[in-house]
């Protein structure tokens, strides 16, 4: 492919990959900034042109069908015209190929829209060289495309990690903008969940090893190199169902043409062949035959232009089907962080005394809850905040056994905080009695969606006491509820998958307003509820980025892994998100219905404007000999040869027309299917049945300005 | 004008009494293909046949007992009409020639009934009544056994069977077509239709010539020329000789049992598939076709400007004075759309357009409501077409009744649907290109090119409904016809089979808030739409070299 340099770093290249893809910390922003090649524009369709020339290649035309056989018609039609020349022979013969080239255009320009974000992209995977250790622990310095999997490669400060792999040595800052366009470097380090590394991104401190774990040519940057060009775009289900489709509709008129002329004959009307030949190339599908390409590339171009990167064109399409979508609670539908929302004393103890007790066992956590209990508790008894933390104070963290945190205070006084029934029993353990409604408050906390945090003391020869309650709340992020309705209207459950107990889920998923939510889930749970929804006929979408989600994420028809996870998730899912961002499956779900809702459009745009393009050529064809078929000609064309070459001119100036729109996407509005489809239908079926007529005919008008063709 | 009222107020009584055995029959004929118990004559008919009625077949299977069985089907009938004269009540016929036979038993075993021979004159009594009216129930119960495959395809999940054809058409024949039409039978006996076995009647005539009046198992054939959406007429002049179609009342009765098993198999299709109001949609796309073509036939016969028919009133031409202009119009809408093609009056004299209507029913492809079980299907067929487009146009991958339309479905449907037109356009583009067919045509110009168009168009919809003026019975139509014909019927059957269990072997999709709904009335103006946009697009330039430029001079 390429061969490497020997340079370790390359200074150039950093920027060039991040200009392409810059940097923010926004997802809305970062995506404005992947947009390659920007909104549409003419000068995208000049700078194509060499591209469409190209493809004319019978070889490549071939692939598409429809516009293969307008390439042979324009071929023929060419050879007709220098055999007995004519302006009008030579007007369908040059419009013959320009049809075909427009159709290469759409292609072209959607291609090249990807290309230039490629190119920086392959920058950053030429020039890398590795230093790879060998079973001796032994460095030796080899380019980046001969490592293979389960190679050791140790990387240091400022160098680029040369392959995908995990972490199995140290730790180290990342920057990863290259790939992800988020400029913040993140922390890479062995074991558990943040070990997984991308190629083409650079560590900017620290030392790894990282184990190598894909082959030359299958890195994550290869394969985004290979989407974002559409090289190894293979047709999906639905475009093959629908090229199959315009296969029989061509099928059918070429039949009609080649059954037309007989029956012209009988009928005293033999057609030349050039105006049997424009007849064909007016009726296939060419519309959406020029487009289909275009709309599928322009697609995925949506996809990456909105950081996320799918692995197959089929799972876009999965996503405008999904009937499930499953969301964690934590990062997706609250804020990642639970906050202190209320201190709740027991009978016979005082709030500030509660408030105390909370600040001062939160003021060595630094947990961000920990950090809000100290907030809260200032914020709401502000007479606390000038009590200094005592200096010698000893804080035991939290511990998933015990379940509990605590600070042992100069005094000797032990201040307890955790999980109610750990809490209570350390209390009983102590000699306190638990008062009454210290599990009822505790309670009525988990029944509103928050988690109670039972607070306790314990001085020296006083048995141990319960002061109150910490109550920790999800806070739902702004804007869910609405977001949710929309994914109703669309015909989308949302499920809230939650580790909570079933009180605290029900509560949230209110708040929130999910339709479903599984609560004290674990990875098990998530396979099983994916696998119920599938034998149901659901389509399930999911995000996952720990190990444990992997079995999940690969069962599941739309696995969107987020970059941050591991190699294992980013393996099982069929699309990573670079941004990280769990909401984006929404998103995902709108670029996929909005691409076939756009092949569907022009599906149908295309062969309802066949009745107006016979309106043109029947009368015109047949009036010499059956003159009161002039009444067909409703549009008043001016003559036989104009009506033809206006139709045909139609016909390809369309593809043109409609190129933007099928790089844009029909605009998709969340709302009830049957609604949509009127929509549509409108705009397209009715639409696709008149816009020829007046196109037609200004084509008309404008070709009666040509002498010679009258 | 004074013929409008009392002919829509009988247009209305025929719907109406469709109307009232809608629900009964379509829930009969349900409960007929989805009930485990067995009649006696039926355990009867397996023993003999060594056929499992409770063993299921999968499609494959289910297509070879089909094809075998209609193979079978069309050797016996060439047999039986090549050597009639051996047999009893030959009434002196003779054998037809191989080319005719070849053309009559594919005719009737694909419940076409195209006839190029004439009824009375080439075939006795024993060759109309074992072997005719024996295809006339058997291809009826057919066609109905492949819609109900396909029913079972579309309502199972995670399958292969799609049922038992023998057992679906052992049971289509005896418990559904045989006590219909004994019943009818006996309604149209009861208003002057004969049945005998006599030798013809001869009867010397005032002028003093002599005549000899044939009759026949006329009654008993002509309930299940209708029922069965057949059409064969026992005479040559079908419909319209009084004989078969006595009064304008049994006119009105045989349009009715035309209509009545494709109306009530949309009933039954709601059924088996759970889903009523589906039914009621594709019957509502059916009723829009059927209505819209009836009106414009109606119209077009009623109104016309040219010098002799508007002095005459009407279009009378060719039509009997016992029907009047309505009857004819609504017995000739109903049996191009119904692939009957039983006639009570000559198509060729209806106005150009009127005519060219006649033509577009068929070439819509038999769907509005069709022929018994393939209407159903062939509309299934365009149901489908519908729903790709539509359904990409709501953002999802297309699904009909919970199943996805995926490559395989979508090759399936629109091959079948390709069948008819193929078949069309290659077989008139051939025969216009040979001289002797061409001396066949009883005039040249738009009219002769309609006469041929509509032989095709006939045959390879399985209609078998003549245009008249096309002298079809030379080698070359014969042949040409009767592969039409079998193409017409037998490749969609295979796909139709084919799609019916993809179908089976999907699981079902549920429906929510995003699924396109399919039977709304905003889905069945797209069903008939795209019917008429495919049918139209395809045929125009014929239709506008035949009747199109024969109306508009």
């Amino acid at each position: 492919m390429t061969t490497p340099t020997t340079e370790t770093t390359s200074d150039p290249l950093g920027s060039t990959v991040s200009t392409s893809t810059t940097t923010s910390a926004k997802p809305s922003a970062a995506a404005t900034a992947r947009t390659s090649g920007g909104a549409f524009s003419p000068r995208q369709m000049v700078s194509s042109i060499p591209a469409a020339l190209r493809k004319l290649d019978p070889r490549i035309m071939i692939k598409t069908p429809v516009m293969f056989l307008v390439e042979v018609g324009a071929a023929f039609t060419t050879v007709m015209a220098i055999i007995s020349p004519s302006l009008f022979a030579w007007g369908i013969a040059i419009w013959l190929w320009l049809t075909v080239i427009f159709a290469n255009l759409a292609e072209a320009v959607a291609e090249g829209r990807g290309r230039a974000q490629a190119d920086s992209l392959r920058a950053a995977r030429t020039t890398t060289t590795a230093a790879r250790l060998d079973a001796g622990g032994h460095i030796e310095i080899v380019p980046a495309t001969a490592l293979r999997r389960d190679d050791r490669v140790r990387v240091r400060a400022g160098e680029v990690i040369p392959g995908d792999g995990d972490v199995i040595e140290g730790a180290a800052t990342v920057d990863e903008s290259a790939v992800t366009g988020e400029s913040a470097p993140v922390i890479r380090e062995s074991g558990g969940d943040r070990c997984a590394v991308t190629g083409g991104t650079r560590v900017l401190s620290d030392t790894i090893i990282v184990q190598i774990t894909s082959e030359p040519g299958e890195t994550f940057l290869d394969r985004m190199i290979a989407l974002v060009e559409g090289a190894t775009r293979q047709k999906t289900p639905n475009e093959i169902a629908l090229n199959i489709l315009l296969a029989v509709l061509t099928i059918i008129f070429l039949l009609v043409i080649l059954n037309l002329q007989p029956l012209a004959i009988f009928s005293g009307a033999r057609q030349s062949l050039i105006v049997l030949t424009a007849l064909l190339v007016c009726l296939i599908p060419t519309t959406i035959g020029a487009l289909l390409s275009a709309i599928g590339i322009a697609g995925m171009d949506r996809l990456v232009q909105r950081g996320v990167l799918a692995r197959s064109g089929r799972a876009v399409e999965a996503a405008g089907d999904v009937s499930t979508l499953l969301l964690d609670k934590t990062g997706t539908i609250t804020e990642g962080d639970r906050k202190a929302t209320g201190l709740l004393p027991v009978t016979g103890v005082s709030a500030d005394d509660l408030a105390r007790a909370a600040r001062l066992s939160s003021l060595a956590d630094e947990t961000p809850e920990g950090r809000s209990v100290v907030t809260y508790a200032e914020e709401q008894f502000p007479a606390q905040s000038a009590i200094a933390a005592p200096a010698d104070a000893e804080f035991v963290p939290f511990q998933a056994k015990t379940r509990m945190s605590a600070i042992v205070l100069p005094t000797g006084e032990k201040i307890v905080k955790g999980a109610t029934n750990e809490v209570l029993a350390w209390v009983e353990a102590h000699d306190g009695t638990v008062p009454a409604d210290a599990r009822t408050i505790a309670d009525e906390v988990s029944a509103g969606g928050g988690t109670a945090l039972v607070v306790a003391t314990h001085a020296p020869e006083m048995p141990a006491r319960v002061l109150g309650v910490i109550r920790l709340s999800d806070i739902v992020k702004a804007g869910m509820p609405e977001r949710f309705a929309r994914l109703r209207a669309m015909g989308i459950r949302t499920v809230m998958i939650t580790g909570d107990n079933r009180l605290t889920a029900q509560a949230i998923a209110a708040e929130a307003g999910v339709d479903d939510f599984l609560a004290e889930a674990t990875p098990e749970d998530k396979l099983a509820l994916i696998r119920r929804e599938q034998e149901g006929g659901h389509l399930v979408a999911m995000t996952g980025d720990g190990t444990n989600d992997a079995p999940a994420l690969a069962q599941a028809d739309v696995g969107v892994a987020m970059n941050t996870g591991t190699s294992a998730a980013k393996e099982a899912g069929n699309m990573v998100d670079l941004d990280s961002d769990p909401t984006k499956l929404i998103e995902i779900v709108e670029i996929g219905k909005q691409l076939l809702i756009t092949r569907g459009a022009l599906t149908t745009f295309s062969i309802a404007n066949d009745v107006a393009k016979y309106f043109a050529v029947i009368p015109a064809m047949f009036v010499a000999a059956f003159p009161g078929l002039a009444a067909l000609n409703i549009m008043g064309l001016h003559s036989p040869e104009s009506a033809i070459l206006s139709a045909v001119i139609f016909n390809a100036l369309v593809i043109i027309v409609l190129i933007p729109l099928a790089l844009r996407g029909v605009r998709y509005r969340p709302q009830a299917a049957a609604k949509l489809l009127g929509h549509n239908l409108l705009v397209f079926g009715v639409g696709g049945l008149i816009i020829p007529f007046l196109g037609i005919k200004v084509i008309d008008l404008i070709l009666t300005l040509i002498p010679g063709l009258n | 004008m004074a013929a409008l009222i009392p002919g829509i107020l009988q247009i209305l009584l025929v719907f109406a009494a469709l109307a009232l055995c809608y629900r009964p029959l379509g829930d009969y004929m349900a409960r007929v293909f989805t009930t485990t118990s067995h009649w006696r004559v039926e355990r009867a008919i397996y023993r003999l046949g060594g056929i499992n009625p409770d063993a299921e077949q999968g499609w494959r299977s289910y297509l070879r007992s089909l094809l075998w069985f209609s193979l079978v089907s069309i050797l016996l009938l060439y047999l039986i009409v090549r050597t009639q004269s051996v047999l009893p009540f030959a009434g002196g016929h003779t054998g037809l020639t191989p080319d005719q036979a070849w053309n009559t038993a594919v005719s009737f075993v694909t419940n076409t009934n195209w006839q190029s021979y004439s009824g009375e004159a080439a075939l006795g009594v024993s060759a109309q009544a074992v072997g005719l009216a024996v295809q006339n129930f058997l291809s009826a119960a057919v066609g109905i056994a492949v819609a109900v495959a396909l029913f079972r395809g579309l309502a199972r999940t995670e399958t292969s069977q799609l049922g038992n054809f023998w057992v679906d058409l052992v049971r289509g024949s005896v418990r559904i077509l045989l006590p219909l039409s004994t019943v009818f039978a006996v309604v149209l006996l009861a208003g002057g239709v004969v049945q005998n076995l006599a030798d013809p009647v001869t009867v010397h005539t005032l002028g003093g010539a002599v005549q000899h009046i044939p009759g026949g198992t006329v009654a008993s054939q002509e309930a299940i020329k209708n029922l069965g959406t057949n059409g064969g007429g026992y005479f040559n002049a079908n419909a319209a000789h009084p004989f078969e179609n006595p009064s304008a009342w049994t006119n009105l009765l045989q349009v009715f049992l035309m209509l009545l098993i494709p109306v009530a198999l949309t009933r039954t299709f709601g059924v088996m598939i759970g889903s009523k109001k589906h039914g009621y949609a594709i019957l509502s796309a059916m009723g829009i076709l059927y209505i819209a073509s009836l009106a414009g036939v109606i119209a077009s016969e009623l109104v016309n400007a040219s010098g002799a028919l508007h002095a005459a009133g009407s279009a009378l031409e060719g039509k009997e004075l016992r029907f009047g202009v309505i009857g004819s119009d609504f017995f000739a809408v109903s049996t191009t759309m119904t692939s009957t093609g039983a006639t009570d009056a000559a198509h060729s004299s209806f106005t150009p357009l009127g005519g060219g209507l006649l033509v577009l029913n068929m070439v819509l492809g038999e769907i509005s409501p069709g022929g018994v079980g393939s209407g159903m299907y062939g509309m299934l067929m365009i149901a489908i077409l519908s729903v790709f487009i539509a359904g990409l146009m709501v953002g999802r991958t297309p699904e009909y009744l919970g199943k996805k339309i995926g490559p395989s479905q979508m090759k399936l449907a629109s091959l079948a649907i390709l069948v008819m037109p193929a078949t069309v356009l290659i077989g008139t583009a051939v025969a216009f290109s040979l001289p002797s067919v061409r001396a066949s045509l009883s005039t040249s110009g738009p009219h002769g090119l309609t006469e041929l168009l509509y032989a095709f168009v006939s045959a390879a919809n399985n209609n078998g409904s003549a245009f008249a003026g096309l002298s079809a019975n030379t080698p070359v139509l014969n042949v040409m016809l009767g592969l039409a014909m079998l193409l017409g019927r037998f490749l969609p059957i295979i796909l139709v089979l084919a799609l019916a269990s993809t179908f089976a072997e999907q699981r079902r999709v549920p429906d929510t808030a995003g699924t396109l709904p399919t039977h709304r009335p905003l889905f069945i103006g797209v069903m008939a739409g795209v019917a008429l946009l495919v049918s139209a697009l395809t045929f125009l330039p014929a239709l506008a070299l035949g009747p199109i430029a024969e109306a508009l001079g």
